[in-house]
């Protein structure tokens, strides 16, 4: 709560705390009003919804893959999404709208062929060849990314770059409603598989012992999750490191009971993604720091950590 | 209702066309009846617990439980009549022994129940039949092997089953623990008149605890009888490939024991 009205409050343009009050009543000074309702607030609940449908989307695919360093962008996502992107900018496509809608695309694309690869590899979706599949993809996808920006204008490749490195700012309200519509059903599924997700921790032999449809588990989990992190990466760009970092700390500070890890995970990857995004816009004000950045210089340290506690579990 | 709890007629998996894995078993385990199945490696033990637990396809025959094709339960149904200790188990995450009890009420609870008074009260009567109350707020990482067992059987048991399925429970266990193991199936299987089938290597302590012994060779049944009759020292010879004798505890029960190889050592193979 306090990290969104600390979103609403700093921006490059400082607001008293007076216009504040009266500019979310839509009372007062109109240029207050205008920043507050057309700027702040879309992009504070943007970046609530976004870390929220990160942090679960991450959290989920960690006990999909039984390996608590998985990661939404793992799965090649990332990589599609860019060429998406990309593909529509070298094509001539400037508006607002297509770009977000292309990289949508281009990470469906990129989840279909992993998802294909590995059901033709394994057969029930092995953790192992999802991982490797979803590593070989994203950096098929990176290749190709390169080799369209290369031969791209100048123009081009700067637009594509800011929006690949992350940000809030762009889409408004309906960006927010449109990552909301369709990240609410992801969710939900997801929810509905939070047992199932503690059951598949234990392994699938287990866990099949134990009443959980593995096979339709994972096929469940793999594409919510998955639409969940295309949804978010269209809406805002690639935001590294809260679908990775959130989850561990909520699994450090609430247990590993998905049924509330999930919906923790959301509260507290839409909070650290807020005030992530309120660092980036006031610390060098009036430039503003790619939101990607500023997760990415807070997160790796936080991974080292936990790699380090992962790989030595008796230090924990 | 003296259906078998397990049943297999004729059951044959073959994982390569030629050469069946499991090749027309029949055996059937009703409750208050404790069966162990035993043999080789690759004799098709866990092929044949696999196809009991229809996670994996019969070619031929029919693999049921309770009467209705072990492939037609939905897995969490099968789950309420049927408790697992599978041989290999890792948890991804660290989790408590409550927690881990708790997660034998899945089946019941489904996506969305939260845990009743009946669902409380069938965890904490595992655990004490279990002896495992005690370690309620351990993390089972740092369970010995045979109270991680031990914490096993108490999530199936809070399954509230009819039949229970151990594959090599002892495996990694020193002679209290194991003994201690097969006591607490014993005890489950007369006085809670469970079904237990248990897949073991250890012929001698099977033949102990075990109302009928399941000799497996091949993917075929070569004996499925009381321990005295299947223990015979030439047929075990034959199936293991190793000249071995029987002797008698004094309670009676048989026991197995491999000869010294009379031959030179490696021409010992037949």
């Amino acid at each position: 709560m306090a990290a969104l009205i600390l979103g609403i409050a700093l921006g490059a343009a400082p607001l008293a705390p007076r216009d504040l009050l009266l500019g979310v009543l839509r009372r007062g000074d109109p240029t207050a009003i205008a920043i507050i309702w057309s700027l702040r607030l879309p992009r504070v609940a943007l970046g609530f919804v976004v870390g929220g449908v990160l942090a679960v989307s991450g959290a989920a695919l960690q006990a999909l893959v039984r390996n608590p360093l998985a990661d939404p962008y793992l799965l090649g996502l990332s990589g599609g999404a860019g060429l998406g992107a990309v593909l529509a900018l070298a094509a001539g496509v400037v508006s607002a709208w297509a770009l977000p809608a292309a990289a949508f695309a281009g990470a469906l694309a990129a989840i279909l062929v992993v998802y294909r690869l590995a059901i033709v590899a394994g057969g029930a979706l092995d953790s192992r060849i999802l991982l490797l599949a979803g590593v070989v993809v994203g950096a098929f996808a990176g290749a190709l990314l390169s080799g369209v920006l290369a031969v791209s204008e100048a123009s081009q490749v700067k637009t594509a770059t800011l929006w690949l490195m992350g940000g809030l700012g762009g889409v408004g309200w309906p960006g927010v409603v449109a990552l909301a519509t369709y990240s609410a059903p992801a969710v939900a599924v997801l929810m509905a598989e939070a047992r199932a997700l503690n059951l598949l921790a234990l392994g699938e032999e287990p866990a099949q012992h134990l009443g959980a449809d593995v096979a339709r588990t994972k096929r469940r989990v793999y594409v919510a999750a998955s639409l969940l992190a295309a949804a978010s990466v269209a809406a805002a760009g690639m935001i590294g490191f809260v679908g990775l970092v959130v989850p561990h700390a909520v699994r450090l500070l609430k247990g590993h009971d998905h049924r509330v890890l999930l919906p923790a995970a959301f509260v507290l990857g839409g909070t650290f993604l807020v005030l992530a995004d309120t660092l980036a816009r006031t610390v060098f004000a009036p430039v503003e720091l790619p939101v990607g950045v500023v997760t990415a210089v807070v997160g790796v340290p936080i991974f080292a950590v936990l790699l380090r506690r992962w790989t030595n579990p008796s230090s924990s | 209702m003296d259906e078998p709890v397990f049943e297999l007629s004729g059951a044959t998996v073959r994982y390569d066309p030629r050469t069946p894995a499991v090749d027309g078993v029949s055996l059937r385990v009703r409750r208050g009846e404790c069966v162990a199945i035993v043999g080789p490696n690759g004799a098709g033990k866990t092929t044949l617990l696999r196809a009991l637990l229809g996670l994996v396809p019969c070619s031929a025959g029919r693999a049921l439980a309770l009467g209705r094709d072990a492939r037609a339960w939905p897995r969490d149904a099968l789950a309420r009549v049927v408790g697992v200790v599978a041989q290999r188990e890792e948890p991804a995450f660290p989790i408590t022994v409550r927690e881990a009890v708790e997660m034998g009420r899945y089946a019941h609870l489904g996506a969305w129940r939260a845990m009743g008074a009946a669902d409380r009260e069938a965890v904490g009567r595992a655990m004490r039949r279990t002896d495992v109350e005690t370690l309620g707020t351990r993390w089972v990482a740092t369970l010995s092997g045979g109270e991680w067992q031990r914490v096993r059987i108490a999530r199936a048991l809070a399954q509230e089953p009819l039949g229970l399925v151990l594959d090599e429970p002892t495996a990694s266990l020193d002679l209290k623990h194991e003994m201690e193991l097969f006591e607490l199936v014993a005890d489950l299987v007369r006085h809670d008149g469970l079904a237990a089938l248990v897949v073991s290597h250890h012929i001698n302590i099977a033949a102990r605890f075990a109302d009928r012994l399941v000799l497996l060779a091949g993917g075929r049944v070569v004996a499925d009888d009381t321990p005295e009759r299947v223990l015979e020292p030439g047929r075990l010879a034959a199936v293991f490939g190793w000249p071995v004798a029987v002797s008698r505890l004094p309670d009676g029960s048989p026991q197995l024991y491999a000869e010294r190889s009379p031959r030179t050592p490696g021409s010992a193979t037949p």
